[in-house]
């Protein structure tokens, strides 16, 4: 299993949490041949768009994710900034185009946020909340609905086609919290620092085998 | 639902084992850093604050290889602080498995510190930490500075204004800390909780002086705090992370269970 290193933060604890849940030569890497000969690829992220494209492409890693995606059919997990990037644009920086393996936005949450009772939300979006989901996923096994996953974010997508939502999240808005299509899995929040529902999501991901 | 309450207990780690100064002096020992942060992982805290307070070089190193098995073991947000002082320090941090880097003094000597890491790292993963103490009061409203050294030493710098600032050059949240009442047991000082919460749109970690549940309650309730930080109250058993939510819960806060 490989997760793609493009130098932006703190990608051990993914690996960590990878490790502990039984998943088995976990490499950390942007290496080609570690990467294409990995059975699942895990596409982290954190930081800002910008940085976070311009490793992307000068690393190459935006051509490994598309081999892995639609060459070699392997399980692929995207996670928080990894989502943001998979979409077609995000309003961070100033505006930057993304990936556009996912066609949609990502945008600022917006000042002032409120929730549905008019109570203030402070931005970044930055703790437990709660995840409906809104399809059935095998990533989703042994997860009940509206559990709590970690957030950290200020930025959310949305992604155009609304048949690939697998769960949301309201903060002010109607939040994409994961996406799905084919051996494609894409959360917003970090299943590696969400306790043990993360870590179930993570055992999931280890055992998926997606039927494309 | 909406975002819950969180409650993070905090390691004061000084060369490799957990203590608690009351008021920065008679330092208790509570135990091996790794062996704690495990178990408030297993009792449902929402994240981890290691703040390190260990004077000298050699031990820094240890705290790299502290934070390195904290990271290896808990499954959820881990904050490192203390002797934060440059982009190298957090970068270290960060690659040694901190999620979150603490900087205190150093904002103080460098703004231009918090707003750099900020650009490179993302604001998500920088939190500044305030340690505030009350002043002479102002046209008869009340006042707190900026305190360094561990409460020993004013800067004149109004501490309100110094979040607000904070916010602006790119800080992810705010660990506000009573210098009056670190270790008193006596609660959280919400009136700056309060004035802080309010000027703010990040989210603010309240801290010092948690005595009793009661004070988590109030330091949300009334203090406005995201999130409350507490040390002794649950390094000495006093109370779990379970029955502090409970409690909380009880009180109509949202809480992670």
């Amino acid at each position: 299993m490989a997760v793609i290193d493009y130098g932006m933060g703190n990608l051990h604890s993914v690996a960590s949490a990878l490790a502990h849940v039984g998943a088995e030569r976990v490499v950390v890497t942007h290496d080609v041949e570690q990467i294409r000969a990995a059975d699942r690829v895990v596409f982290p992220g954190v930081g800002a768009i910008r940085d976070c494209m311009a490793e992307i492409r000068r690393l190459r890693c935006d051509e490994l994710l598309q081999v892995a995606l639609t060459e070699q059919h392997k399980p692929v997990l995207a996670i928080c900034v990894g989502m943001q990037a998979l979409m077609s644009h995000s309003e961070e920086n100033g505006g930057v185009d993304c990936l556009n393996v996912i066609p949609g936005t990502v945008r600022h949450f917006g000042h002032p946020l409120h929730d549905a009772d008019g109570q203030r939300l402070k931005v970044p979006h930055m703790g437990w909340s709660e995840v409906r989901k809104v399809s059935e996923h095998p990533l989703w096994n042994g997860i009940p609905d509206a559990t709590r996953f970690y957030f950290v974010h200020s930025y959310y997508v949305t992604a155009t086609d609304r048949s690939l939502l697998a769960g949301s999240v309201d903060y002010g808005v109607c939040a994409d919290a994961a996406l799905a299509r084919d051996n494609l899995f894409a959360t917003q929040f970090h299943p590696e620092k969400s306790h043990t529902a993360g870590l179930q999501l993570l055992r999931n991901f280890i055992n998926w085998t997606p039927a494309c | 639902m909406g975002l819950a309450k969180r409650i993070i207990p905090c390691l004061d780690v000084d060369n490799g084992r957990v203590v608690k100064g009351v008021n920065f002096v008679g330092i208790r020992d509570a135990g091996d850093p790794v062996e704690i942060a495990r178990r408030y992982n297993e009792q449902g805290a929402d994240e981890i604050t290691f703040l390190d307070i260990t004077a000298s070089h050699e031990g820094r190193e240890t705290t790299v290889h502290t934070v390195e098995q904290i990271a290896e073991q808990v499954f959820i947000p881990l904050t490192v602080g203390g002797g934060i002082r440059s982009v190298d320090d957090i970068r270290t941090m960060l690659n040694a498995g901190a999620d979150k880097v603490s900087i205190n003094t150093a904002a103080i000597h460098n703004p231009e510190l918090v707003r750099q890491a900020s650009q490179r790292f993302g604001a998500q993963c920088i939190v500044v930490a305030i340690d505030a103490k009350r002043v002479a009061d102002v046209e008869g409203k009340p006042r707190w500075e900026i305190f360094t050294h561990g409460g020993r030493k004013p800067t004149g710098i109004d501490a309100v204004a110094w979040a607000v600032k904070m916010a602006e050059l790119g800080a992810g949240e705010i660990l506000l800390t009573s210098m009056d009442r670190d270790g008193t047991k006596n609660g959280f000082e919400l009136g700056v909780t309060r004035a802080i919460t309010d000027a703010v749109d990040i989210p603010v970690i309240a801290s010092g002086g948690v005595g009793n549940l009661q004070h988590l309650v109030d330091g949300i309730l009334l203090g406005g705090a995201d999130a409350v930080l507490a040390a002794s109250i649950f390094h000495f058993a006093e109370y779990t992370v379970p029955e502090a939510k409970a409690y909380m819960a009880e009180r109509g806060i949202e809480v992670r269970r």
